[in-house]
């Protein structure tokens, strides 16, 4: 590429990055700003509220409680989707090739069924899942493995994509490992990777829902934050801010992770 | 493979076919059956004035989004592939476009609420009311530029696969032809990406569409969109019978969500041809 183009081209960049990064980073401030507020000048208030757990129990126990059910169904979610679609995919890999397009059409489907549709006809589903296990609100669990599938399936297919189940679990088989061994120490150490982009991607989604946990009248960090909007908005925007960077630290992570796989492929 | 799929069965099958089936279902207070009758309420007035708003919505804020969207990927397709300003830009993008929700209502309400941070320092340093017209955050100005928020991630994160698809040899084959940047555009730069732009600001309206947290936290008053009057079939109690009226909106929407997404995927296939 010449030099009088590559100019042109970190020009248009900055001058493409510039206005759109103000645009982004605006809001930010402005809840920076926002929460910072007093009466008279600036306080940092709301943020030792904010630092001290304890305090945030006692002021605030819907928005604590929304935080651990948060990191509960965030944990819960991505262990429960690991272990059902794992298994399923190596073994429609190896078995039922015939049954790749039908798995991953429904893995897609999710993202064609917007999620205030789902709630819709989870309800009567969900009737029944309290009378069995009961309303905690950790049964959302079971909601957010359906959201969080088309993003885990992709992660997880190109995982396997990238190396040879067949040869791989043959050669396991053939030394006398049984199906048990050849999933848990022949696959899955391969697509390790691709399993912790998975999981990142659900936890990060998880953490991040409102809808089906709103309508179903159960109780989660986005929800918390919702309800607290009504009676303290300070607290709100700054739990809201939190939640964004803390979001952002978990993918920007989530990238070293990849950028690692790629160049081991290259390798 | 067996536990997968009764879980399939049960929490996606199973709504999806309560949703079907319950929008041509009668209430059982008006003994059950097959009705038409929910169907017809889509016909409201007040129904297709949401259904309108929610498409202009979405329309408004998927061609900003895909538009300005498109720039910064074009912005960032040119850095450095590993360098910091792509992961950065990458992972601040991820965030918003998947994450979103309600932060970002409480964000928009801090910057330009009424007693956001913009609001206030306009009417401080420069005397100027941007709600003088009226409150337009709860409307359809407001409610487009909280979307562009996350419409304008959500296209770099669709969008930049097609663009890192494209080869320099091309361009380079353009030039020794004698092309100018102007006919490599338009000959071929432009041809190979329509597609995908196309595309991707089908699937941003998809999104815009099916969006609900964002809109349920900012907008306390009515319903202006399809989502929220979902919410008010599902929760208001005093309208009995109302619950399948929800299913068939429910119903709407997966029509017109299928439909983009099934043109979503023509699109998908024809950019796969040349920038798979």
């Amino acid at each position: 590429m010449n030099a009088a183009r590559r100019r042109k081209q970190s020009l248009l960049r900055w001058f493409v990055l510039v206005p759109l990064g103000a645009f982004f980073l605006l809001p930010l401030y402005a809840m920076l700003e926002f929460t910072t507020r007093s009466a008279d000048g600036r306080t940092a208030e709301v943020w030792t509220t904010l630092l001290d757990w304890r305090q945030i129990q006692e002021d605030y126990p819907e928005l604590s409680a929304g935080v651990v059910y948060s990191l509960e169904q965030a944990a819960l979610t991505a262990v429960l989707m690991l272990v059902l679609l794992v298994p399923t995919m190596v073994w429609v890999r190896l078995r039922l090739p015939w049954l790749r397009r039908p798995l991953e059409f429904l893995c897609l489907l999710p993202l064609t069924i917007p999620a205030i549709v789902l709630v819709v006809g989870l309800a009567p589903v969900y009737a029944w899942v309290t009378y069995f296990v009961g309303g905690s609100s950790l049964t959302l669990t079971f909601a957010y493995v359906v959201l969080v599938l088309p993003f885990a399936y992709r992660a997880l297919d190109a995982g396997l994509a990238a190396i040879d189940v067949k040869t791989l679990s043959e050669a396991a088989r053939s030394l006398g490992a049984g199906w048990g061994t050849v999933l848990w120490r022949v696959v899955l150490p391969n697509i390790r990777s691709a399993v912790l982009s998975a999981a990142f991607l659900s936890v990060a989604l998880v953490l991040g829902e409102f809808t089906i946990a709103a309508l179903l009248n159960r109780e989660n960090l986005q929800v918390a934050i919702n309800l607290l909007g009504k009676s303290s908005a300070t607290i709100s925007v700054a739990v809201s801010l939190v939640s964004l960077v803390l979001a952002f630290v978990l993918l920007f992570a989530l990238s070293f992770v990849g950028g690692r796989r790629r160049s081991k492929e290259t390798s | 493979m067996v536990p997968f799929g009764a879980y399939l069965v049960v929490f996606l099958i199973i709504p999806t076919l309560v949703v079907v089936i319950g929008a041509f279902g009668a209430s059982p207070e008006d003994g059950g059956g097959a009705t038409l009758e929910n169907i017809r309420a889509l016909g409201d007035r007040q129904v297709l004035d949401a259904f309108v708003f929610s498409i202009s919505l979405s329309a408004a804020s998927a061609i900003i989004g895909a538009v300005l969207g498109a720039l910064l990927a074009y912005a960032v397709a040119t850095a450095k592939p590993d360098g910091m300003l792509r992961r950065v830009v990458t992972s601040a993008c991820a965030v918003l476009a998947q994450f979103g929700g309600v932060t970002l209502a409480f964000a928009f309400y801090a910057t330009i609420g009424l007693t956001g941070f913009v609001t206030i320092y306009l009417a401080d340093h420069f005397d100027a009311n941007i709600y003088s017209g009226g409150v337009w955050l709860f409307e359809l100005p407001g409610l487009t530029l909280v979307y562009t928020y996350f419409q304008i991630p959500l296209m770099l994160i669709v969008f930049l696969p097609a663009l890192d698809g494209i080869r320099p040899q091309w361009r380079e084959a353009a030039e020794s032809l004698g092309g100018s940047t102007w006919q490599y555009w338009r000959l071929v730069g432009g041809p190979l990406l329509a597609p995908a732009f196309l595309g991707s600001t089908l699937l941003l309206f998809a999104n815009a569409f099916s969006a609900y947290a964002t809109a349920a936290a900012l907008v306390s008053q009515g319903a202006p969109i399809v989502p929220l009057q979902i919410r008010n079939a599902l929760t208001s109690e005093v309208l009995l019978g109302q619950e399948n009226v929800g299913k068939a909106l429910a119903l709407g929407m997966v029509v017109v969500v299928a439909v983009v997404m099934w043109l979503y995927a023509l699109l998908q296939r024809r950019t796969a041809r040349w920038l798979g």
